[in-house]
């Protein structure tokens, strides 16, 4: 409750009035020492600015690259990380945990 | 989402009622419930716990997976008495993203000057609470001004409105005294226990400041008591206490 989401869910708000893409991601499962808690967002909009985050900053490189595809094409999806070496196509969590994100646009 | 969903769910915040957002993470596909269709809800009792902690997380409902975001009120911190502690409390509240009132009806202490950017009630706490609406469950009251007059009413509010939080100044003589009085309110010994006195984790604070960060550090033990380790029984503050002795 101590955290931003409040003001990141009203910001995702205010860029999808002001005609902006925007896509919404969320922490919807973590598995050991994950950064961020379930239900934590990251709001993305297609010129690239964002607020929030899922991780310690590990990942949310990915994440904005994967939603701007999600603003694109409108369709909903899973992504999910874990540590480096066990997903070395993807960017990993330092801290040896797992997430998976969902994203979606705001339509 | 639909721009319309998170408009409501926004909206919903700021009326300070609870909300769920059910995503079918599958499709995409989602339904936001409000706090008055939460108990005939066919999740009506998932809802229910999840209410509780406040969590948001994934639900199997029928081999679908659903993930619940669960939306509760933003925590309030209602402190009461514009007192130097206070001034000390609000800016470190405020970074901690509490929303912050402070309520003293002694016209010379609830100042503007003394109080920038805070919301300030220069009223007794019965009036105050009318003003600003229903106290909850998601609210912590610290009570600061060593004045029964203005203390009592609040600590009795609170403690009926299943505040999460009910502190209040004074020494432990004070704080028994307190509990006379309370208990020949009508308030049962099993509701005044539920007071932080004296106020504030034991960190041997003396300067406003340090009692501040002792206040707000109890607030937020309280707050996430379910995440304290090696937590038993009872109040999380004593629990950190003899912890850190043991």
């Amino acid at each position: 409750m101590l955290a931003t989401d409040q003001t990141i869910l009203r910001e995702a708000e205010t860029w999808r009035r002001a005609g902006r893409g925007v896509a919404l991601a969320t922490v919807i499962e973590t598995w050991g020492s994950a950064p961020r808690p379930v239900g934590s967002h990251l709001v993305i909009e297609s010129d690239g600015n964002f607020l929030g985050s899922v991780s310690g900053g590990c990942v949310e490189g990915d994440v904005i690259a994967e939603s701007l595809d999600v603003i694109a094409d409108g369709r909903a999806r899973v992504l999910e990380f874990g540590v480096a070496d066990e997903t070395a196509w993807r960017a990993g969590l330092s801290c040896g945990g797992r997430i998976r994100v969902f994203v979606e646009r705001i339509d | 989402m639909k721009l319309d969903s998170l408009a409501a769910l926004n909206a919903e915040r700021e009326a300070r009622r609870p909300a769920i957002l059910v995503t079918d993470t599958a499709d995409g596909s989602q339904r936001l419930v409000r706090e008055a269709e939460f108990a005939t809800d066919p999740l009506a009792e998932t809802f229910r716990e999840r209410l509780l902690s406040g969590k948001s997380g994934l639900v199997e409902v029928e081999g679908r997976s659903l993930f619940l975001t669960v939306q509760v009120p933003p925590v309030r911190l209602l402190v009461i008495g514009a007192v130097h502690i206070s001034q000390a409390l609000c800016p470190m509240a405020a970074a901690l993203e509490l929303d912050v009132t402070v309520i003293d009806p002694r016209t010379a202490f609830a100042t503007p000057e003394r109080f920038p950017d805070v919301t300030l009630l220069a009223e007794w706490p019965d009036d105050a609470f009318a003003q600003i609406g229903t106290l909850d469950r998601y609210t912590a009251l610290a009570a600061l001004t060593h004045d029964p007059k203005i203390d009592d009413p609040s600590l009795i509010a609170a403690l009926k409105a299943d505040c999460f939080y009910v502190g209040a100044l004074g020494s432990r003589k004070s704080h028994a005294r307190r509990l006379e009085r309370l208990g020949d309110a009508g308030l049962s010994p099993e509701a005044t226990a539920r007071i932080h006195g004296p106020i504030g984790l034991d960190i041997g604070a003396i300067t406003p400041a340090e009692i501040a960060v002792s206040i707000l550090a109890e607030v937020v033990a309280t707050l996430r008591r379910d995440r304290i380790k090696g937590r038993t029984a009872g109040k999380p503050a004593d629990c950190m206490r003899h912890d850190i002795d043991a």
